[in-house]
């Protein structure tokens, strides 16, 4: 008890910094890959994806990050076998954010597919079990998160293909997709603003103060769709046919109606990953902090803070400004095979997936699930080649990153342990 | 920066895009044997070697490009077609290509005269077996729409009558055949036995072309098919 009186502050300036690093990380690494494909299909410059992620990355996080912020925190660690000894979680959470925070660097300088979400889950399970010991760990929860990172990737296929299927059915299989394109293009900007606000709001906004009862969430939700449905509306409004590149390829016109969609698709991206992978970094960080606070109580009732959020949002939107601006150039100029049809499919797919995730707590790995939705447009026979070895990249560094993260969390456990203790 | 470019590591090049590319060479290649026999025809040497060098380089350009392609597909891709299938489309677009070569070569290399009496049948015969070639090309240019529908619904129904068009002007070439190889029969006294031997070869391979062009649709019904 009396470590935390004494060294309180300096935990918490650790924890800012370890958090920020993370945060920071993220928006470096993971959020080119969330909105890459709309820049690889021209609906957005580089310079608005910034923009647009620094928005909804931060609305991502704060309005609907704190879910699997709360996961992270106390979902996977049980402290009641530590009782009286605050300082080892405090410990601990540090570790867990040191080590995934190096484990990433040494997996991105090396070229693996590691997922940050793999690496904080892992990093926290290695120090629940050196520090406190194996009993420490809520299996059943880390159970469910496994089943997740199987699930999720596979649910973002299965949304793709059918999303992909049925963009065939009621508008490049018509007499004239392109007339059909502009009645149908509103409809599925609806559909994505229906999903994505009436799973944010579904009982999800606690911490805001602001419950809204059933009907109200999807009342809600339909004036949301309906709003950007409109503007949506106004954008397709002025796509005109190009008769020239139809000549080449028939359904040059109808892609450009789903280039402003794209627009919509990105944001939705980016809000879904603000949403789950902010807490990758600020959990462990709102642990600590929750800890110190109350002065070494580890029930952690309090409420997240809003300011951790707020941090959260803003370390991912400086991660991206600085470096992560140059991994979407070139996913961007890459991914080229993803027409607008193909992404919006794959990148609407993908945020309904990730901001379900969210909305149940559990973190998963955006990257992979927008890698399973664009499997499921290849499945519907839409992509012209997939490399199948990314699949085998990823599985490995699942593999890798779990045991590598816990390894290292526990090494850094030992040794913070060994200088404050 | 690995997390960044997973999900452009997952896109391979597309083999449509090189299969088109591909096709567009042959296309040319095979074009330019019209132009070849009508300047032997006129007795134009300029002409015949330029329409020669002109099909070679096309050839090698053509045979660069399959390289690469079949280079550019490891077993590991998911396609929506059948690899092999894939592959056998590119094969016989590449013998359209070998062919043109053959026919300029041997052309070329026996110094062959055109009798008067073959003029028309033979450059009528050469200029629909390039538009068989021209109607194969522009089936293997639908491939992108294909792909957008899933090789499904109203695309398949245009390019299987694009493919029945492509039998109807490949059986008129065999037509045109028949009539030439006729003539040639009519004229074998009038010409040293080799000679005739060597016409008929011709008459052979520049059906071929067509022959292959055809070949190249209908495999591409069974890629579609799959």
């Amino acid at each position: 008890m009396e470590i935390i009186t004494e060294y309180g502050f300096v935990f918490m300036v650790l924890a800012v910094i370890f958090g920020l690093y993370m945060t920071w990380g993220i928006g470096a690494n993971d959020v080119a890959n969330a909105m890459g494909t709309s820049v690889g299909s021209r609906a957005i410059t580089v310079k608005q994806a910034i923009l647009i992620a620094a928005v909804f990355e931060f609305a991502g996080a704060f309005i609907a990050g704190g879910n699997v912020t709360s996961t992270i925190r106390k979902g996977i660690v049980d402290p009641s076998g530590i009782a009286g000894q605050p300082e080892i979680l405090v410990f601990g959470m540090l570790a867990a954010l040191l080590a995934a925070g190096i484990w990433l660097m040494i997996a991105s300088s090396r070229g693996w597919p590691v997922s940050t979400t793999h690496s904080i889950v892992g990093a926290l399970i290695g120090f629940a079990i050196a520090g406190i010991g194996p009993d420490a760990v809520h299996w059943g929860k880390i159970g469910f998160i496994l089943a997740s990172w199987v699930i999720s990737p596979a649910l973002g296929g299965f949304l793709a293909y059918m999303l992909m299927m049925s963009i065939r059915k009621f508008i490049l299989d018509t007499d004239s997709p392109f007339e059909s394109a502009r009645q149908w293009g509103p409809f599925y900007v609806f559909l994505l603003g229906f999903i994505i606000s009436l799973v944010t709001l579904f009982k999800g906004l606690k911490h805001l103060k602001l419950e809204l009862s059933v009907p109200l969430s999807f009342l809600t939700a339909v004036v949301f769709g309906l709003i950007i449905a409109s503007i949506g509306w106004m954008l397709i409004r002025r796509v005109k046919v190009d008769p020239e590149a139809d000549r080449d390829y028939h359904f040059a016109s109808v892609e450009k109606i789903f280039v402003p969609m794209m627009i919509f698709s990105a944001c939705s991206m980016a809000f879904a990953h603000g949403s789950n992978d902010v807490a990758n970094g600020i959990g462990p960080l709102a642990a600590v902090v929750s800890v110190v606070k109350s002065g070494g109580e580890m029930a952690q009732q309090s409420a997240l803070p809003l300011w951790i959020l707020v941090l959260g949002g803003g370390g991912i939107v400086v991660g991206l400004a600085t470096m992560g601006y140059r991994v979407m150039g070139t996913i961007g100029t890459r991914i080229t095979q993803l027409t607008p049809t193909r992404g919006f499919s794959a990148e609407l797919a993908a945020a309904a997936t990730v901001v379900l995730a969210s909305r149940t707590g559990l973190p998963v790995s955006t990257t992979h699930i927008l890698v399973g939705a664009v499997i499921g447009v290849g499945l519907a026979r839409g992509v012209g080649a997939i490399d199948l070895r990314v699949i085998g990249g990823i599985i490995v560094s699942w593999v890798v990153t779990l045991p590598a993260g816990g390894i290292l969390a526990a090494l850094i456990f030992f040794m913070l342990k060994g200088m404050f203790g | 920066m690995s997390n960044g470019i997973t999900l452009s590591r997952l896109f391979g090049k597309s083999p449509f895009a090189a299969l088109q590319a591909h096709m567009i060479v042959v296309l040319e290649c095979a074009r330019e044997v019209k132009p070849l026999i009508e300047a032997l025809a006129r007795g134009d040497e300029a002409r015949v070697m330029e329409a020669k060098d002109r099909i070679f380089e096309r050839e090698a350009e053509a045979d660069r490009i399959k390289n690469e392609l079949r280079l550019h597909l490891p077993k590991s891709l998911f396609m929506p077609v059948d690899r092999r299938d894939l592959l056998e489309v590119l094969h016989l677009q590449d013998t359209i290509a070998n062919t043109a070569q053959d026919i300029a070569g041997l052309l070329i290399e026996r110094q062959m005269r055109i009798p008067e009496f073959m003029h028309e049948p033979l450059i009528a015969l050469t200029a629909r077996c390039i538009d068989t070639c021209e109607h194969s090309a522009s089936v293997i240019a639908e491939l992108d729409e294909l792909l957008a529908m899933g090789f499904r619904g109203r695309e398949v129904d245009k390019v299987d009558a694009m493919l029945k068009e492509l039998n109807d002007i490949e059986d008129e070439t065999d037509e045109l055949g028949v009539v030439l190889t006729r003539a040639l029969f009519d004229h074998e006294d009038e010409m040293k036995p080799v000679s005739v031997m060597m016409w008929y070869r011709l008459i052979e391979w520049i059906g071929d072309l067509a022959d292959y062009a055809e070949k190249v649709g209908d495999r591409l019904r069974l890629l579609i098919a799959k």
